[in-house]
């Protein structure tokens, strides 16, 4: 645990005012985030000698419709060195966007690309924004919460023109 | 000249469909298309008890079942925080290992059929079916047995069948070196295999590429050390690593992987506890069928879950298992509910195949197939 006490300690030095909250639950250590500096703080974790967070295990989003700001964007980090996992989080509102860390671990472009299909949450900076999943064109974000989970077209099936 | 490879090509495994901006024969971009096998079981899983998203898992990476099943499983009973019984754990790991062999299996067999040898897919499929022929006695199911269940095991161990997992994993040993005999030291192997597919350990990582394609380039990282589960502290093995990354690399960690894996199932049939199957726990798991049937309360037990579920603390948990891909995790957030608020799958072909770009790009067309069968990507749970 001094490891990862040690993570969120040089957080707090660092990024006084971006660090809302450090939570433990069933010995997992989740960071809460403000949007702002969720770059620079990426870039720390990556690149400080100390921490070396190299893997990106995951990267997903969360919805909590009706709340606001309705997203969330969830960081999971791995450091080889240390042998510790970090959560990051943080809340994207409906019509903002947040930075890419396609530029710090590079398999982030494929995990913002399926956020950005399932969930519609756009990424700045991203080199090549598009569908992963689901094809070019398609209407709406399946994983978020007012979207219905056997699909709007339910009762009437589509078939594309030959 | 432009081509497309895919989604209807043998090599692919499965439906996936790369386009190939060519120079020649040599490879200037690709893009890989994912998405025909979607199904969306993320989203479906949020409107599931937690006992009905079982079944989900079976049908990611179909041919790691009980890998998938344990995945979940574990993170379900982190979220909940019970604990399960020994024997429980034992078999887990037993079933587990036994379908990473079977994995590892049908990659080699496949793996060797895309570059041209024929026989190795004869040989490892024959193996194969007794692996799942100790399934289908286990668990009643072969590709998609749902063996596990919160909080241990669905039955125990049915009669006589330690002495057919012995027979196993007495001869298997035996069975590696004669896939040996057909690989390893073969000259067109060597030539399709060797220096094909490296790229930097950093880029490596970077890509978030895990379990033996990771292991290849030289890095031991494996979920079974680095966060030992499911008892496997309690087991003796060693991480094969290799060295450059190439194809050959991974192709003999997978190999060493699969001695070990049988090992493991050498120690855990030893030393297998005996006890329950299952955790007794009246508000997660179900009652024993022959109460059901015998007394009232165990009925309204058994209705009371099957229809409405259990719901865990509001919460979220992460926990994952070196699948025979790499490592798969779950991330499941609960809002109380007796339905996962989120659940998010991280599977491990999904990030290995992000990595596949920079591995063939400037190189030969032929590359591509065996790059493709190194990094043993399964569209099912590539695009969930």
């Amino acid at each position: 645990m001094a490891e990862v006490n040690l993570t969120v300690k040089k957080l707090k030095e660092k990024f006084m005012n971006s660090i809302l909250e450090g939570t433990t639950f069933r010995n997992e250590v989740t960071v809460t985030v403000s949007k702002g500096e969720i770059f620079e703080i990426c870039k720390f974790l990556h690149s400080d000698p100390d921490l070396q967070y190299r893997l990106l295990t995951d990267l997903c989003g969360l919805d909590f419709f009706p709340q606001t700001p309705r997203f969330g964007v969830v960081y999971l980090l791995y450091s080889l060195k240390s042998n510790q996992r970090l959560r990051v989080k943080t809340r994207v509102g409906e019509r903002e966007s947040i930075p890419s860390v396609e530029s710090i671990w590079k398999v982030a472009n494929w995990y913002e690309r399926e956020v950005y299909d399932l969930l519609g949450i756009t990424f700045d900076n991203h080199p090549d924004l598009r569908r992963i999943m689901l094809w070019d064109g398609y209407e709406g974000h399946p994983l978020r919460k007012d979207y219905p989970t056997e699909g709007p077209d339910f009762d009437k099936p589509f078939v594309p023109e030959v | 000249m432009t081509i497309n490879m895919g989604p209807q090509h043998p090599a692919t495994h499965g439906v996936l469909r790369i386009v190939l901006e060519l120079d020649g024969e040599v490879i200037v971009r690709s893009t890989p298309h994912l998405g025909h096998l979607h199904r969306g079981i993320e989203k479906l899983a949020e409107s599931k008890t937690y006992h009905q998203a079982i079944p989900l898992t079976d049908r990611l990476d179909y041919t790691n079942a009980m890998g998938n099943n344990l995945a979940y499983v574990l993170a379900v009973e982190k979220l909940l925080g019970i604990q399960v019984p020994k024997r429980a754990r034992y078999i887990r790991v037993m079933m587990a290992e036994l379908q990473r062999i079977a994995a590892h299996l049908i990659w080699l067999g496949t793996h060797a059929l895309d570059i041209g040898a024929m026989t190795p897919l004869l040989y490892t499929f024959r193996e194969r079916e007794d692996v799942l022929r100790i399934f289908e006695e286990v668990a009643g199911g072969r590709l998609t047995p749902t063996y596990l269940r919160i909080g241990g095991v669905s039955k125990d161990f049915p009669e006589g069948i330690g002495e057919k997992v012995k027979a196993f994993v007495q001869t298997f040993p035996d069975h590696i070196k004669e896939y040996e005999t057909l690989l390893t030291k073969n000259i067109i192997w060597l030539k399709r295999t060797k220096g094909v597919g490296i790229i930097s350990k950093e880029d490596a990582i970077s890509f978030g590429v895990t379990g033996p394609t990771l292991r290849g380039f030289g890095v031991k990282y494996d979920v079974r050390k680095a966060f030992p589960y499911s008892s496997y502290e309690d087991f003796d093995f060693d991480i094969p690593i290799g060295s450059v990354g190439d194809v050959y690399d991974r192709y003999v960690v997978r190999l060493r992987e699969m001695e070990w894996s049988n090992s493991i199932v050498e120690q855990a049939l030893e030393r297998l506890p005996r006890g329950p199957v299952l955790a007794n726990d009246p508000r997660i798991t179900l009652p024993p069928k022959d109460d059901v049937l015998m007394d009232i309360a165990s009925l309204i037990r058994q209705f009371k879950i099957v229809s409405e579920g259990f719901r865990p603390p509001a919460g979220e948990v992460y926990a994952s298992v070196e699948a025979s891909k790499g490592e798969l995790g779950f991330y499941l957030v609960s809002d109380g509910s007796n339905h996962p608020f989120r659940f998010r799958i991280r599977t491990p072909s999904f990030a290995n195949l992000s990595a596949l770009s920079k591995m063939i790009e400037g190189r030969l067309i032929a590359d591509v197939i065996s790059v493709i069968g190194s990094i043993d990507i399964v569209l099912g749970e590539v695009d969930r």
